[in-house]
């Protein structure tokens, strides 16, 4: 049997080059199919992964707590409006809630930044430090503040790197310089690493880190000492993540006196659940492109059936000849299956090389990010394995069971 | 002239063939008797109609008849399933047909191997055998002709080579002259009265008195039955009934 494999491949590939032109043009339809199956598949997974690195930018296992948003006389105003988060929310949750590996707090506005002759308008916000170490922001440059600037509430500053780059001369340093907020000159202690844009498109990096007690006390100025613009937490596992939402919700609600009929004043939400908002539109893309080249696929495969059934036609008297001097109906089936296969195969392979190099090309045109997973290699060449096996079914077992006599006499 | 017991190769009894085309039935034969001994070398002769065709595809077994019992080898093959008649044609029988039938753009060489093919045997072994039936037709040297390059008494030749590459017991030609000149029909008889020499069967189908003339023995077959079966003196010295 597997002499009998190995040749009728060499025949097969003999009868496919006799016919370069028919053969060639046949499988295309399989090239394109699966090129495009690559093609687009790495492109969806690609856009996948951007969105999974953003929401790595978050931070890991981050839980974050919002004020609800405020209803006066049964209008809902916006989210954030009640100020009812605050500092002591933190310092509490953090102590009676064990899986909780740390808390944050921060405040946020918008000012204008100057630095000598330039200035910017920017997001300066007032975080306590273990903000920083739960959003994940590392430093290109110097380093954060300490507890002792947060007591202090020291005029210090850590600059995100759009703010630098537009601040500062290329080639000036940063570190070191003061650069002045509502006339409170800061001294920049640290330059952020560059995180890029967020899930929602915002950059980063335009912002303006200050230790909460200076931004509070000095800058922003506030009516009531201790609130917060939100609330921050994390979790060491992410498996601790559902619990540690809902304990938060007891204690914040037990925190801010809230009957039992009474919604919650203040909003959580995870990392995962914003992600899956984003993971579910690049999902839905790449099922449709996936779609969209399987039809291609399909129509390869209908290709590689007409071209058989032309063929079966053609050689009828040849396969007349074959069954008289032995073959059986299985070795008839075979070799039409095989050469159904060899083109489907053959075409699948070039495909393949065609889906990475057009992905290829994608990112470096388009710049979009592109990812060539083994499976989806593997996934297309079995695929177009499958659609030669299906397609060739047909014309394979037309050729088997054509009657001997009839086949020989055929003109 | 000595009497030698022969073994019956094929016995043919009450054979009937029939046919429906539409609501006509068509009896091809029509309840035919035969026993064909080994070593013989009939003709089958016939005008077109008197079921000749249909008896020669019966007696290939590439089809079965409708009644009656056909012994080859005393294996009954009135009722097998298509696979073991594939079996059948393949260890038993060569098929030499009047348009040569080689495979187009396959080597002579690789023609001659196909029955071999099918049984599976491993290449290098089919490759010695084929050359060797290719040498036996007078067509060493000549291996990786194709059939465009061969002249069509050449092309026959590959097709006898073909036919006796698995060593059959039964020859079966049908007009195997038919389409050749004088002198390659010649060359072709004269190659299949050597093989009949050698011990294979061989059973001949023409209308040619000619070509005929080479068998030692002659059926005539009419409406679907023998009309005549007569001992000729042929060439052949083997089989004398």
């Amino acid at each position: 049997m597997p002499t009998f494999v190995w040749l009728t491949v060499m025949t097969a590939l003999r009868v496919l080059a006799r016919n370069r032109l028919r053969a060639g043009l046949t499988m295309l339809g399989i090239v394109i199919g699966v090129g495009a199956v690559i093609a687009m598949v790495s492109i969806g997974e690609g856009a996948k992964q951007a969105v999974q690195t953003q929401i790595a930018t978050m931070g890991t296992n981050v839980i974050m707590i919002w004020p609800a948003a405020t209803s006066v006389g049964g209008v809902r105003g916006a989210q954030g409006g009640a100020v009812t988060l605050t500092v002591a929310d933190a310092a509490d949750l953090k102590k009676k809630i064990p899986v909780l590996s740390d808390t944050a707090w921060m405040k946020r506005d918008i000012l204008q930044i100057v630095n000598g002759h330039r200035n910017g308008n920017s997001p300066v916000n007032g975080v306590s430090p273990s903000y920083l170490s739960i959003r994940d922001w590392t430093f290109s440059k110097g380093g954060s503040f300490t507890q002792a600037d947060m007591d202090s509430a020291a005029l210090v500053a850590l600059l995100g790197q759009s703010v630098v780059d537009e601040l500062f001369d290329p080639g000036e340093e940063p570190l070191g310089s003061v650069i002045r907020i509502r006339n409170v000159p800061l001294r920049v202690i640290g330059v952020l690493s560059p995180k890029g844009q967020s899930t929602y498109g915002q950059d980063q990096d335009d912002v303006v880190f200050l230790p909460f007690t200076t931004a509070e006390r000095k800058v922003f100025g506030t009516p009531f000492l201790g609130s917060v613009g939100g609330l921050y937490a994390a979790t060491e596992q992410a498996e601790d993540m559902p619990e540690a939402v809902e304990q938060i919700r007891e204690v914040m609600r037990s925190r801010h006196r809230l009957q039992a009929d009474q919604p919650d004043d203040f909003t959580i939400r995870t990392q995962v659940e914003l992600g899956k908002v984003q993971e579910g539109t690049s999902q839905t893309l790449t099922v449709m492109l996936m779609a969209i080249a399987s039809v291609s696929l399909l129509v390869g495969g209908i290709g590689i059936m007409n071209i058989l059934l032309v063929s079966v036609t053609e050689r009828t008297r040849e396969i007349g000849v074959r069954m008289a001097v032995g073959a059986k109906r299985t070795h008839i089936l075979i070799q039409f299956l095989i050469e159904a296969m060899t083109l489907s195969v053959v075409g699948g392979c070039i495909g393949i090389l065609f889906g990475v190099l057009s992905a290829r090309l994608t990112t470096v045109i388009a710049g979009w990010p592109t990812i060539i997973s083994g499976d989806t290699v593997a996934t297309a060449f079995g695929f177009s394995v499958a659609v030669g096996l299906f397609f060739g079914l047909y014309p394979a077992n037309k050729a088997a069971r054509l009657n001997p006599i009839e086949a020989l006499r055929y003109e | 002239m000595s009497h030698r017991i022969v073994n019956a190769l094929i016995i043919c009894e009450d054979i009937w063939k029939v046919y429906r085309v539409g609501d006509v039935e068509v009896q091809a034969l029509r309840g035919l008797h035969l026993t064909i001994r080994q070593g013989e070398f009939v003709a089958i002769m016939g005008s077109s109609g008197s079921g000749k065709s249909t008896l020669m595809n019966i007696l290939g077994c590439l089809d079965q008849p409708t009644k009656g019992q056909y012994r080859l080898n005393s294996i009954d093959v009135g009722h097998l399933q298509p696979d073991r008649l594939a079996e059948i044609r393949n260890e038993q029988i060569g098929f030499v047909f009047q348009s040569f039938n080689l495979i187009p753009r396959t080597s002579a060489l690789e023609n001659a191997q196909l029955p071999l093919f099918y049984r599976g045997l491993p290449l290098k072994e089919q490759k010695s055998l084929a050359s060797a039936a290719l040498r036996r037709v007078g067509l060493g040297g000549r291996e990786h002709h194709s059939p465009t390059q061969l002249s069509g008494g050449q092309q026959q030749r590959v097709a006898i080579a073909r036919a006796l590459v698995t060593s059959p017991s039964l020859l079966l030609a049908d007009e195997p002259t038919g389409n050749l000149d004088t002198q390659s029909s010649q060359e072709i008889m004269e190659i299949l009265e050597e093989l009949n020499r050698e011990g294979i069967t061989v059973i001949l189908v023409t209308h040619e008195i000619d070509i005929a003339a080479y068998a030692s023995r002659e059926i005539v077959i009419k409406d679907g039955q023998i009309l005549s079966d007569r001992m000729t003196k042929g060439r052949s010295q083997v089989v004398e009934a």
